[in-house]
């Protein structure tokens, strides 16, 4: 079976634990020492050690490292010899998150061997030898009868992969190097994946390539879990932004969700579709205009993982990036506003959206869906048997549609007249290609293939981010019954025009 | 008529976010490779969770009364198989 970001995988099952025993040593009478027994609670004396590892003090090692990103700290920078209870009482007293939101587990990292071309047993020795007669660089040579490939010589162009008649040449991959869109994740010198966070664009897809779960998110769920507890003390309302991706991710109706986030301890909950609303009428606008002034495309402008490409790699295209703002944006704005002085926090699924709000002061926090479904379990809410709750505000069908793909581009053209058509173009997920493909976009000033590029970084839209929890199948049929029973973006807008 | 297979994939929240959402595709696949022999379904919480730490061992799927911890789709196709024999 092909291996998909929505393959079971050990390792999400592995940090999804850790949360939940995060959340509930902070629940727990004493926050820290709760949190330094995580370890061996998860793996107690004598206990068996995964065929994957050589001991159980490696094993507790690695799940220790796992509870420092849980605890919201980098994993790199943080040393060896602090306790995890000291880092539960760093992360308590913590007044804002760190900064970049990967961290990189390097102990856990080591498995993999560097990429490069590797002949296999397959090999059979044949005359025609076409490896050594295509290779360019003088890599490749006989050796016992068979090919062998020096890897001081080899470039890694692949050309023998394709020459050989047996396929017996293999190129071995590293998931993360493989995943990463722009380049930002390499093998150091010791063969440990570091992350190089001025390329870096946050769409997470090593996170769910490596299949050591050696690429964390660091964790803001202490920082919630606080505002929460001491909301009376402080006065301070807490207030949730649940993103249309959501509604697709646990098992119950999207009011029983609204009741499920109330009993976490929120006071109120945004549904983003509702910025998602703002964010098209505002970028039909803005295509019409653009048009009539003559230029040749426009692309989106909601997805965090694609702005942070084209503001780090792909400069040239911020002239077509739509200037409208992200439903987040929109909404964080109504949110502040409607509840002065309250914490906002944002439901993301995936990590580009914990560097977004970063850069936005009225997103004070983010949580992914894995966080939130391990809240759940910490406190034991059965989402099926919640009440249901009613949302205040009404967003549109397209709105709620905005996490899959293709949705963006369907919910502007929804509202632009007859005279200015629009021909979308939809990249669902960001690779080397279609980043090379947008780069030529950006440089020609047109696209062959249409005039409104939707970019989503992750292939499936928000449905298919990095820390989502539903599979995607059934995801996308649980929101598109949503979609089915909402009013349409058209209706809200004729209605405001009269 | 032979006694039917029950399968009850558990829809709970702990076992939904541990990992049964990525079981429901079973509710579809295994009546099409096991005609009527085999009924599946969606259920509930089944309460396994909740006593004391078990949500670690999350998802949980019930074959007749056989209870799998840690499911995936290949050991739950594993125990249809072996009651099949």
């Amino acid at each position: 079976m092909a291996m998909n970001s929505n393959t079971p995988k050990q390792t999400s099952h592995l940090k999804r634990e850790i949360l939940v025993r995060v959340i509930k040593a902070y629940l727990s009478d004493n926050f820290e020492e709760n949190t330094r027994l995580i370890p061996y609670a998860m793996r107690p004396k004598n206990s068996d050690v995964p065929n994957y590892r050589c001991c159980i003090f490696k094993e507790r090692a690695i799940l220790r490292d796992r509870t420092i990103a849980g605890l919201g700290f980098s994993i790199e920078e943080t040393d060896d010899s602090v306790l995890l209870s000291d880092l539960a009482v760093k992360a308590e007293n913590r007044e804002t998150p760190q900064d970049h939101p990967l961290t990189v587990l390097t102990t856990a990292c080591k498995g993999c061997v560097p990429s490069r071309i590797y002949v296999t047993d397959l090999c059979q020795g044949c005359v025609a030898r076409p490896c050594v007669n295509t290779c360019k660089f003088g890599a490749i040579s006989i050796q016992n009868g068979k090919s062998v490939i020096d890897p001081e010589k080899c470039k890694n162009c692949g050309m023998c992969i394709q020459v050989c008649p047996y396929q017996a040449i293999q190129k071995i991959i590293v998931p993360c190097e493989n995943a990463c869109p722009v380049g930002a994740i390499a093998k150091d010198e010791n063969g440990h994946a570091k992350i190089d966070f001025d390329k870096c664009i946050s769409c997470g897809k090593c996170a769910s390539a490596c299949p050591f779960g050696a690429v964390h998110e660091k964790s803001q769920i202490i920082d919630v879990l606080k505002q929460i507890k001491h909301k009376r003390k402080n006065q301070k309302r807490v207030i949730a932004m649940v993103a249309p991706a959501m509604f697709g991710q646990l098992p119950c109706t999207p009011g029983q969700l609204k009741e499920a986030i109330l009993k976490l301890g929120f006071d109120d909950v945004y549904e983003v579709a509702q910025g998602a609303d703002i964010t098209t009428k505002t970028e039909a606008h803005e295509f019409v205009e653009r048009l009539e002034n003559g230029e040749e495309f426009m692309t989106t402008s909601c997805c965090a993982g694609y702005n942070e490409l084209v503001d780090k790699h792909i400069p040239e295209m911020q002239h077509f990036r739509s200037d409208t703002k992200t439903p987040m944006y929109y909404t964080a704005e109504i949110a502040k506003c409607e509840n002065p002085g309250a914490i906002t926090v944002f439901f993301s699924p995936c990590v580009a959206k914990k560097r977004e709000a970063l850069n936005n002061s009225n997103v004070d926090y983010v949580l992914n869906y894995e966080e939130i479904g391990a809240w759940m379990i910490a406190l034991g809410i059965q989402v099926a048997e919640c009440e249901e709750s009613n949302f205040k505000t009404e967003a549109s069908a397209e709105g709620r549609n905005y996490c899959i793909t293709g949705g963006v581009a369907k919910a502007v053209q929804t509202l632009l007249p007859e005279e200015i058509p629009a021909h979308p173009v939809i990249i669902d997920g960001l690779t080397k290609q279609t980043v090379r493909d947008l780069k030529k976009y950006a440089k020609n000033g047109m696209c062959e293939l249409g005039n409104l590029i939707e970019v989503m970084a992750c292939t499936g839209g928000c449905l298919g981010g990095n820390s989502t929890v539903n599979a995607i199948k059934p995801a996308v049929k649980q929101v598109t019954n949503y979609v089915n029973e909402s009013h349409s973006i058209k209706e809200q807008f004729e209605e405001q025009k009269n | 008529m032979e006694k039917q297979i029950s399968v009850k994939v558990c829809l709970g929240t702990t076992c939904f976010v541990m990992g049964s959402s990525n079981l429901q595709e079973l509710i579809e696949t295994v009546p099409k490779k096991y005609g009527n022999k085999v009924d599946v379904a969606g259920v509930p919480c089944l309460g396994l969770c909740s006593i004391d730490w078990e949500f670690s061992k999350a998802p949980y799927v019930k074959v007749d009364d056989e209870i799998i911890k840690e499911a995936t789709v290949e050991k739950v196709l594993k125990a249809i198989d072996e009651k099949l024999k």
